[in-house]
């Protein structure tokens, strides 16, 4: 047995796991065996963005665990087994499977409870609360027969759940106790502010309700009473009135609790037993519960840098918050109630925009002390860091509420920030680490995020972060030249641009007019992809065929000895018997290296330059078109069998993949793309590795962009839920066009997404709102690419001209006698170097 | 020095790209720049991916000197001496190339 002690961790939750991982990535991972108990059934998972299940996320998108996570770290996690005991001077946890684990070091993370008050009638049937996986489960099932739903809470949760039954199509309500919504973070006008807001979305909003009994009903299941004798009928009532520490095993065990719950815990994080440890929602620190999810992470790095004996202490925490709630912008920062002796308060409310934004400064008007803002919360980042920093006020403090209405800004440039300023919130990064990130060589907004987590948690700060990275950039001198190359002093983007306005047809044109020199292979590759997109012809017309790359010019792909691969399209992954049976008389008959391909379809490896006319014109012939698997285009829409013939299939997948590959076959992009269509949420087709992946609901179709698999594995992202098949074309329509047109070059578009100021939320409102109001001309772009489809490989076998370059020697019919294939499991494959000299000294001696 | 050995006509040249003729043996790699109306030979070789396919990469300049990138690992040689611009130790041999009266031709060396 190694000397290892054994550090036992209650409770898997967010901040939980937030603990394991930094532990994993510390030093004191060495010196430990670690065992964790998670009651729930399945491990942690994001709490913060639970209502987004009933937009069509799964538990698995919610996770917050990489997959093998345990297993690599060599944790050992017992799920669905809840700790109910700790014996402290025997140093034991009993779980209530009847486990019973040793410990050195102990850390409680056992989070809170949801507050149910205890009204009459709160424990009747679909009277629930909001808080795991499990209850969302409940509260679907109830909605399933239910019309109207109520939310017992109006506070950040409270409203958190109201959108949720209203995503579930229920008539929402919200009741609260105190005047206002948001009372903790809101003043009086911001939570009426936010009452308008959330009324005109169709939410009902109750203040000054105390309930008082809960009985059946007439209309509905039930009927809430309310002590000013009013009544409001309800299906479903949904407790979100606050939360609870869970404290009863440290109560059980005899550590201190606070006199209203809380595990009490030092700067340090210890309890009162200083083997014991409790982070999160649990723990009480100077009499206050943390019911955020940063300062929970805080405590858990704290015990970890305290495990790695290194000095760290927890010394409270910023409970600022923005947040979007039902599309509405709210934030709270610091003292947004006025509270500190001497405040001033600035307000401005905009009646028609609906905007209120309100200043708390100090006496002398120097320093923020706090701010709240609803329906606009741009400016949350430059205050949070005026208010954390005790950075001064300008002259007019109230110039960082009212609107601008010259060109004057009043952001706070990023170079008055201290390098100790908190860019990233979410996984503590300091301007500091950022520029530290920086001077290392991260020169993009994509390698800042890889490399120092910043704007990956909720991605508020990415403007932030954005800003940072430009000062410090033009700080250094670094002219970061985003050229394309010495050729072209523009990026792709601007290429694009010069084509569009320009309508330049030609390389040498837009060479002439914006370029210098002969170009290179990276212009001319960039170029002719961003003219076959533009203009679609077809791309060996003669001023476009030295812009492409040999995989283009010869319409197949080269293989490290010089022959090609050749790939006919099977749209779908989906061929007849006939068809299949000409591949395979096809492969046979040019002696090829056949393949099934990871995209549904049949390679073909082997084929000299000169036999590719001969190989495409049977290929034509029966019907086969080319498959562009040697373009950066669309390469396959991979789909499952679907619901014709699928047990579980809720949609033809097979017809929709179809239909997509057809469409958009032939579109060339900064870099390939891939589709796949699943038709149902097993997504046996891996529709979210792909560019563009759907999946078929009960309701329609789902829409994940910007995955990938290779090199880089990129989970796609939810776009859209439940559309109709016409809308889903179209967002897929903008998405590509607008992705064609501002990628940059070999950009694949996980990293455009990665690399885009605003990131998903941005390319929603360009996709979905229309904010640049281009909608229609992306449309019309990608029907013109539509349009004008040609399969190139039949336009190239009508011209005669254009097939005499398809062979290796303009003045001989040899075959390149380099090109050598022995033969292995029935097939040929490429002669390697021991081989040819082998099979040359067979033919010199013979 | 050896004779000039014809290939073909200038009609077989590709505008901005290359072609590969058999001369005297030797796989040669032909390309056609019509903005400096040059014509430059290369062995069609490449000593990177050691297969017979420079005559299909894309050409241009690196710096205003003119180039050829190989189609497979994207190597650049010079197009009028062969000599790699990423490594300089290794080249590709060049041969000289003229055009007379319609028709193209190579010099091969003793």
């Amino acid at each position: 047995m190694s000397n290892k002690q054994t550090l036992v961790v209650i409770g898997n939750g967010m901040v939980g796991q937030h603990f394991l991982s930094s532990l994993a990535g510390s030093a004191a991972m060495a010196d430990y065996r670690v065992v964790t108990f998670c009651e729930e059934p399945r491990p942690a998972y994001d709490r913060v963005h639970l209502s987004e299940y009933f937009a069509g996320k799964t538990a698995a998108d919610l996770s917050l665990v990489e997959a093998g996570f345990f297993a690599e770290h060599g944790i050992e996690i017992h799920l669905g087994d809840k700790a109910v005991a700790i014996d402290r001077a025997a140093k034991q946890v009993t779980s209530a499977k009847g486990l019973t684990i040793a410990y050195d070091k102990l850390v409680l993370a056992t989070g809170s409870y949801p507050f149910v008050p205890p009204v009459p009638g709160h424990e009747r049937p679909q009277c629930l609360v909001y808080r795991t996986i499990e209850d969302l489960e409940a509260i679907q099932a109830a909605a399933a027969q239910s019309t109207v739903g109520a939310v017992v809470g109006g506070g950040l949760l409270g409203l958190e759940a109201a959108k949720a039954l209203k995503d579930l199509g229920l008539e929402t309500h919200v009741v609260e106790f105190a005047p206002r919504l948001m009372a903790v973070q809101l003043d009086e006008g911001g939570g009426a502010m936010l009452k308008h807001k959330i009324e005109a979305l169709g939410v009902n909003v109750h203040l000054n309700k105390n309930t008082t009994l809960i009985d059946d009903g007439m209309q509905c299941r039930h009927k809430m009473n309310f002590a000013d004798g009013q009544v409001l009928e309800t299906d479903i009532v949904l407790f979100s009135a606050g939360i609870r520490p869970r404290d009863e095993i440290a109560r059980q065990s005899g550590l201190e609790v606070g006199p209203r719950g809380g595990i009490v815990i030092d700067n340090q994080c210890r309890t009162s037993d200083p083997d014991i440890y409790a982070i999160g929602e649990c723990a009480l620190w100077n009499g206050q519960i943390f019911g955020l999810v940063a300062p929970g992470y805080t405590m858990a790095r704290t015990v970890v840098a305290g495990l790695s004996g290194e000095a760290a202490s927890f010394t409270g925490a910023d409970m600022s918050t923005k947040l979007k709630l039902m599309g509405v912008d709210v934030a709270s920062i610091g003292d947004a109630h006025a509270r500190t002796p001497g405040a001033l308060v600035y307000t401005y409310q905009n009646g028609s925009a609906e905007i209120y934004k309100r200043l708390v400064v100090s006496q002398d008007q120097k320093h923020l002390l706090g701010a709240v803002l609803v329906g606009d919360a741009a400016g949350y980042g430059t205050l949070l860091q005026y208010c954390l920093n005790g950075i001064e006020l300008p002259e007019n403090p109230d110039s960082l509420i009212l609107p601008q209405r010259s060109d004057q800004s009043v952001g706070l440039g990023p170079d008055a920030l201290p390098a100790s300023a908190q860019i990233c919130s979410c996984h503590d990064v300091s301007k500091g680490q950022v520029c530290g990130a920086i001077e290392a060589g991260c020169l993009t907004l994509g390698d800042l995020k890889a490399q120092t987590k910043a704007a990956t948690g909720c991605g508020g700060c990415s403007a932030l972060l954005k800003s940072v990275l430009d000062c410090e950039l033009s700080k250094m001198g670094v002219a970061v030249s985003t050229d394309l190359c010495e050729h072209f002093a523009y990026t792709r983007q601007d290429l694009y641009n010069l084509v569009m306005v320009g309508q330049i047809k030609t390389f040498d044109e837009l060479l002439d007019k914006h370029g210098k020199g002969l170009g290179c292979d990276v212009c001319k590759q960039a170029v002719g992809s961003i003219l076959a997109s533009y203009w679609n012809d077809y791309i060996l017309e003669k001023p476009h065929i030295g812009l492409q790359d040999t995989n283009d010019t010869f319409l197949a792909n080269m293989q490290k000895d010089g022959t090609y691969s050749v790939v006919p399209r099977i749209a779908g992954g989906e061929i007849t018997p006939d068809m299949l049976i000409v591949l395979g008389q096809v492969g046979k008959k040019y002696n090829l290296y056949t393949k099934i391909t990871g995209g549904q379809r049949v390679d073909f490896f082997g084929a000299r330059l000169e036999q590719l006319p001969a190989i495409w014109k049977e290929l034509t012939d029966a019907g086969f078109e080319s498959g562009h698997a040697y373009g950066k285009s669309l390469r396959t829409v991979k789909s499952c069998v679907g619901s014709t013939w699928c047990r579980y299939g809720v949609d033809d997948s097979v017809g929709l993949a179809i239909e997509l590959e057809n469409r958009y076959k032939g579109l060339r992009a900064p870099h390939k793309i891939k589709f796949a269509v699943s038709g149902c949420t097993r997504e046996c087709a891996e529709a979210q590795g792909k560019d563009i992946g759907v999946i078929a609901t009960e309701n329609g179709w789902n829409l994940y962009v910007c995955g990938n698999g290779g090199m880089k594995p990129r989970h796609a992202d939810l776009f859209a839920t439940n559309l109709d098949k016409e809308t889903l074309i179209k967002y897929i329509d903008r998405v590509l066009i607008f992705y064609v047109r501002t990628a940059a070059r070999l950009q694949r578009t996980s990293v455009w997404m990665e690399n885009m100021e605003g990131g998903l939320e941005y390319l929603k409102s360009v996709v979905i709102d229309d904010k640049l109001g281009i909608g229609a001309d992306l449309e019309q772009q990608m029907q013109h690419v539509i349009d004008t489809y040609q399969c190139e490989w039949k336009t190239t076998l009508q011209d005669e001209q254009r097939l005499k370059r398809f062979r290796h020697f303009v003045n001989s019919d040899q075959a390149d006698d380099n090109v050598v294939f022995v033969e292995e499991r029935g097939q040929i494959r490429p002669a390697n170097d021991f081989e040819r000299k082998h099979f040359k000294l067979v033919e010199e001696a013979a | 020095m050896s004779s000039w050995i014809d290939v073909c006509s200038v009609d077989d040249l590709q505008p901005d790209s290359g072609i590969c003729a058999l001369v005297g043996g030797r796989q040669v790699a032909i390309f056609f720049l019509p903005r400096r109306q040059a014509v430059y030979a290369l062995g069609n070789f490449d000593p990177f991916s050691r297969a017979n396919v420079l005559s299909r990469g894309m050409i241009g300049d690196i710096g205003g000197e003119p180039m050829v990138a190989s189609p497979m690992y994207k190597q650049h040689f010079h197009l009028h001496t062969g000599v790699c611009f990423e490594d300089p130790s290794v080249a590709t041999p060049a041969y000289r190339v003229r055009i007379d009266r319609g028709r193209v031709a190579v010099q091969l060396p003793e």
